[in-house]
């Protein structure tokens, strides 16, 4: 059958165009009940097994919802033992086109067999089909369509019974009028067997408790005033930003203007959370104010204003107006769309009740009030909550609880909660992706020989840090006439992970594997990333081989690449090829290579830094764990060995070749790593610090750069070159992926490497971009095929969008699991260390503690402390205190102890031991007496030290690029 | 999962179709008394009228003249109103231009153009509502025109489109609102019962894993187009042939 549906839409030119559509109206619609013998038989997960259990109904049901039950109360759908539900097609679309996340998330409960969902496709039925009146509003006629297909379904199948659960008080009436049973989802939760936390879980968007509530805020404009307002360019739309030291002050970036508009207050703010998109209404310029310079934090209560009010008066004494830092001073008057997520935090103790206050860990959001009956256990929980409304008459805004993470401090719920909030996918591979899998024992067949190179006869080894199970690379070398011949040798992934599988697709989404520090969270399952793809010692495996002849002044002659069966002779650590190498006794093949390869990878690097590349640094540690009790014993600095940077250069040397390879042959859609050249002001804090030291620092060059930091060397202070190094490292960008057809050739460029154009081919075990990689390789050399979306660009891009989001959302997530373990390491311990100034600020020296790879602020005076006895030169960058001049990149002796007020957030608490100041310095340890605890310097009320944000939790320094 | 999704989960298209299925076609032959032969076909919303003149001998210029067969000359054009845009010109751009002469290629394929030497067939096609697929739709109403005129051909040519849903499941006959979010269209015209392809177009580049399930989808769509063209003939024939009385002694059913 076919009907049309005829709407008419608005050009953007403003011409009125009229669409017509075609609808077909099926007759071969099922309704999803295996027992019906009307319909023809279709696949569903509809059970007659399967009972709802709800008090207010006394026998057993098929549940029909309405959209804004899936739209609000999904977690709750999640959890429920509510099944044997049918989603209208009507219900679908709606949901699909008010929320994309939420349809995702109602796709995998339709797809999840065990709760029993059974999609109704009602719009192209053709007895529950209805057209639309003239006149009648979407809403309506969805609703009616929604009635339309519960009464047909009561007649269809009149042995069963049907529940429509709707939250439109309207939709109910005339639903119960027409004779179908009809519920909100609050009684219906209430009554079911079990609800406790059921209910906790019910989003609050509806609840008004108190009609005669004071209103504490502003009502927010209208859509139409706002769209009117921005139109005529009195207000401004733009992301809203929330401080994170003081919980009344935040900022709004607008496009349209230079400068961020600075909002204060509970008016000012006016509910608008850290990541809305809002819009702001600018004061009068004789009213703008400077950000205020106090750091205030929420302590109030459930109901409690008295806090607010007394915070926001302290906020308006000391408003400033300080010459050169007055901001463009505004108000949010309305929310365009609120980027609400979920949340990790605690809740926060002290409060009796139902009504409880959640702390998110992330304190650029506000505390979250929910309704929860199991108070006392959750305040020993991480937990997980959502916002979902902010009315005007409360303090906070309103949420529910989701989930429970675990206890507070356990390493596995720290680790949970690192997880999440890095967004990084960790769930256990699904049974489909394991299906995937080769079956075992893995043979390799005559047919494999056949394809590949055979080199298992060649003296090949991998040298990799100590204990690493996922070995992605291996070498070789030898002499073949007066030449070298060099191999690296990488592990064949994509053999294993064919184009489009379910198992492509996870690793595609996964997009790295990410280390934690006792932790590792695979992007591919274990049985590749440990076992059939690690090129073990011994072991016979499938690699992809590049292979070079190379004179021996490191130039190379020709490069091939082929697919190989390789055998490792052996897997070594660093330390043992070193030893391997210094060891003049030994003399096999495998010694022999590695010398040809050290000395050709000096030559290398030699040449590579010629060119400009850059020798960045950053501390890096490691931390020692107890194997039984998972906590750690000792934290220190990754050792360094030649043969690191020996097989890093080959890496490079492999990258650069296949860059060049596939780009050749895929102009459009090789999957590329650049690095953008900063922008210069970006290198104004290593400028201005090298000044002080009277060293010049020239950026006009990668290569300028490069020397500037290898001439800025000062015999007195060895570490000085490293802190350079370290400064210099975060003037940097992001290094990232992308598909050669969307960039011009200029934009290539990698500036840390100096090289016109790179990618990363080593490592697929443990990143997807080296499997595209491998994959176009595969194809430049005729032993792959290729599939579509391979060859198309914007794909790639697409792809290579996420893999550099999940990069860096890795990279944070090491840092924070380091963090995280270091402070485990520093509980309850008290040492003094040696540390290096970073920067000079007004009241504080920013300081580097090598040994530790940590950064902390040591403070020297108090907010509010009008005693200080330091005197803050701007010029110069020091601090005097009597005769004790503090400079940048000085050393000094620091106590280090670590306050845990916050357990969410621990900081470190540093105070000076030498040089050292009358009146501020404290002994050292071996002098202490007892008396002399350490003065918890409440960090509460003081700004985040960052600490240890430059930690890096990599593998291996390789892996820089 | 995008918001683009040409075939939902439980395996409907934007319009309700499932990916085997055509849209709904009507058709009609002899429409017209003036022209020796004329179809008006509907294919979805896509409507067309054609009609056919001769053979006749050739006109205007006589070098233009096969000794050994019949020109055939075709002309495409598309109302003003067509288009939810209102058309500038209904003929005589690039497009129409390169429809006819597509449209000249496929039927030439069928008809028996050497029994007519040096005359000419003229066939002129007008759509008059396009949502997707012109070309085929097109090529189905010419063939319909030409079997009213009684201008013998070899078989039906049959023209229909095809593409490929979520990258993956090939579908049969796209409308416009596929056309505009999908990706590329592939386009044939074939002669079912020989299975021969007379003409095969793409709107963009394919890649040659999915090119065959796409044709296998689009041939098959040509199949099925004859059947109901063929039903559609024979329904034709038998009217007419009532109102003449000697089609009841072959369809006394
Ligand atoms: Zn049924």
């Amino acid at each position: 059958m076919f009907t049309t549906k005829t709407f008419i839409k608005k050009t953007r030119i403003g011409h009125f165009l009229k669409h017509v559509r075609e609808h077909y109206i099926r007759d071969d619609i099922s309704c999803g009940f295996k027992s019906c013998e009307k319909c023809q038989p279709v696949e569903s997960f509809l059970s007659p097994d399967h009972h709802n259990k709800c008090s207010l109904f006394n026998y057993n049901h098929y549940i029909i919802l309405d959209t804004n039950v899936i739209l609000d109360q999904l977690d709750v759908l999640e959890e429920a033992p509510i099944g044997n539900v049918i989603i209208l097609h009507t219900v679908l679309t709606e949901v699909k086109h008010r929320s994309l996340p939420i349809y995702k998330k109602l796709f995998t409960l339709i797809e999840n067999p065990s709760k029993h969902y059974y999609i109704f496709t009602n719009d192209h039925h053709k007895d529950t089909y209805i057209e639309q009146l003239d006149g009648e509003l979407v809403n309506d006629y969805n609703d009616r369509c929604i009635r339309k297909a519960c009464s047909w379904y009561m007649e269809h199948l009149p042995n069963e019974k049907f529940i429509l659960l709707t939250e439109d008080a309207d939709n109910r009436n005339i639903a119960n009028e027409e004779g179908i049973t009809a519920c909100s989802i609050f009684p219906y939760v209430k009554h079911m067997n079990d609800n406790a936390v059921l209910e906790d879980k019910l989003s609050r968007k509806e609840i008004y408790l108190d009609k005669d509530a004071k209103d504490l805020f502003p009502p927010h404009l209208n859509n139409v005033e706002l769209l009117t307002g921005i139109k005529e360019g009195t207000l401004y739309q733009g992301t809203f930003r929330a401080s994170r030291d003081n919980f009344l002050e935040g900022y709004v970036s607008v496009e349209a203007l230079e400068d961020q508009v600075l909002v204060q207050g509970r008016a000012g703010l006016n509910r608008a959370v850290d990541g809305d998109v809002v819009v702001v209404e600018l004061f009068d310029k004789s009213d703008w104010i400077s950000p205020s310079e106090i750091i205030l934090e929420d302590e109030g209560g459930v109901e409690d204003v008295k806090d607010i009010e007394q915070k926001e008066k302290e906020l308006k004494e000391t408003a400033t107006k300080k010459k050169g830092e007055i901001k463009p001073t505004g108000k949010v008057v309305g929310i365009i769309r609120r980027k609400w997520r979920q949340y990790c935090g605690i809740l926060q103790g002290g409060l009796e009740g139902v009504y409880q206050l959640f702390v998110p860990a992330d304190r650029s959001i506000p505390k979250i009030r929910i309704e929860t009956r199991q108070a006392e256990f959750l305040k020993t929980q991480k937990l997980i909550v959502t916002i979902d409304s902010w009315p005007r008459y409360s303090r906070y805004p309103h949420g529910h609880f989701v989930r429970a993470l675990g206890k507070i401090g356990d390493q596995t719920t720290e680790n949970e909660v690192i997880l999440l909030e890095h967004d990084v996918p960790h769930s256990q591979f699904s049974e489909e992706v394991l299906s995937c899998l080769p079956k075992l024992p893995w043979i390799i067949t005559d047919d494999d020989v056949q394809k590949r190179v055979d080199l298992r006869d060649l003296d090949i080894c991998s040298v990799d840090p100590p204990g690493c199970t996922d070995i992605d690379d291996a070498l070789h070398c030898r002499e073949v006439g007066d030449h070298l011949e060099v191999g690296v040798h990488i592990a064949d992934v994509s053999h294993f992970i064919r184009p489009g599988t379910a198992l492509d697709l996870e690793a595609q989404s996964r997009g790295t594997t990410v280390y934690l520090v006792n932790n590792r969270i695979d992007m591919v399952p274990d049985l590749l990333s440990s076992n059939l793809c690690s090129l073990r010692g011994g072991e016979e495996r499938f690699a992809f081989s590049c292979i070079w002849e190379i004179d021996k002044n490191a130039n190379i002659l020709n490069t091939r690449f082929h697919k190989s069966i390789i055998k490792s002779k052996v897997a070594m650590t660093y330390e043992e090829a070193q030893m391997t190498i210094d060891d003049k006794s030994k003399n096999d093949n495998i010694a022999k290579s590695l010398r040809y390869l050290n000395m050709l990878a000096k030559i290398l690097k030699k040449r590579r830094l010629e060119n400009g590349a850059l020798v960045l640094a950053s501390p890096e540690v490691k931390i020692m764990m107890d194997s039984e009790t998972m906590e750690p014993l000792d934290i220190e600095v990754k050792k360094m060995f030649q043969t690191m940077s020996m097989v890093e250069e080959f890496m490079l040397l492999a990258n650069i070749s296949v860059a060049e390879k596939i780009l050749q042959d895929f102009p459009e859609c090789a999957c590329l790593r650049r690095h953008p050249v900063p922008p210069s002001s970006n290198f104004d804090p290593l400028i201005k610090a090298g000044r002080h030291l009277g060293l010049e620092i020239k950026i006009d060059s990668g290569k300028d750069l490069a020397k500037s930091l290898d001439d800025a060397v000062k015999p007195d202070n060895p570490y000085l070159n490293t802190m350079l190094r370290i400064l210099a490292t975060r003037c940097m960008l992001q290094a990232v992926y992308f598909a050669s057809g969307t960039l011009q050739k200029e934009d290539y460029f990698h500036y840390g490497l100096a090289v016109p154009l790179y990618t990363h081919f080593t490592s697929p075990i443990r990143r997807y971009a080296d499997i595209i990689v491998h994959r176009l390789l595969a194809v430049s050399c005729g032993a792959d095929a290729t599939y579509a979306v391979l060859l198309d660009k914007s794909k790639t891009n697409e792809i290579c969008q996420n893999l550099n989001y999940r990069n860096r959302m890795a990279q944070y997530a090491g840092r924070a699991s380091i963090a995280f373990n270091t402070h485990l390491f520093f509980k309850g311990k008290l040492q003094d260390e040696q540390g290096y100034i970073l920067y000079v600020r007004k009241n504080a020296l920013q300081v580097l503690i090598p040994r530790y790879g940590l950064e902390s602020t040591l403070y020297l005076a108090r907010k509010g402390e009008s005693s200080n006895i330091f005197e803050y030169n701007e010029e110069d960058q020091t601090q005097r205190a009597k005769d004790v001049v503090l400079h940048a990149f000085d050393p000094v002796k620091v106590r280090l102890s670590l306050n845990s007020d916050n357990i969410q957030h621990e900081k470190f608490v540093l105070q000076l031991v030498s040089p050292f100041i009358e009146g501020f310095s404290v002994p050292p340890i071996e002098e202490m007496d007892t008396s002399c605890e350490p003065t918890n310097d409440s960090g509460k009320k003081r700004k985040s030290t960052g600490d240890e944000k430059k930690n890096k939790n990599k593998k291996s320094p390789k892996n820089k690029n | 999962m995008s918001k683009k999704e040409l075939l939902s989960k439980i395996g409907l298209r934007l319009d309700g179709r499932r990916a085997h299925e055509l849209r709904r076609i009507r058709c009609k032959l002899g429409v017209f008394t003036e022209p020796d032969g004329s179809a008006y076909m509907e294919q979805g919303l896509t409507k067309v009228l054609a009609a056919v003149y001769g053979p006749h001998q050739v006109r205007g210029s006589k070098s233009k003249a096969h000794h050994d067969n019949c020109l055939i000359n075709c002309q495409f054009s598309m109302a003003v109103f067509s288009t939810t845009d209102r058309k500038k010109r209904p003929r005589g751009d690039r497009k129409s231009t390169e429809l006819s002469m597509h449209l000249q290629q496929a039927l030439e394929s069928v008809i028996k153009t050497e029994l007519y030497p040096w005359s000419q067939i003229d066939v002129y096609v007008e759509v008059l509502h396009a949502d997707g697929g012109i070309y085929p739709t097109c090529v189905n109403a010419a063939t319909l025109a030409l079997i009213d005129a009684g201008i013998p051909i070899k078989e039906y040519v049959c023209a229909c489109t095809a593409s490929l849903a979520n990258n993956d499941v090939p579908m049969v006959d796209i409308s416009h609102q596929e056309e505009v979010m999908g990706g590329p269209t592939l386009t044939i015209a074939a002669l079912p019962m020989s299975g021969k392809i007379v003409l095969m177009e793409m709107s963009q580049r394919f890649h040659l894993d999915h090119l065959d399930k796409v044709m296998n989808k689009a041939l098959q769509g040509c199949k099925d187009i004859r059947q109901i063209l063929d039903a559609a003939v024979r329904l034709h024939v038998r009217d007419i042939g009532s109102a003449t009385g000697w089609a009841l002694t072959s369809y006394n059913e």
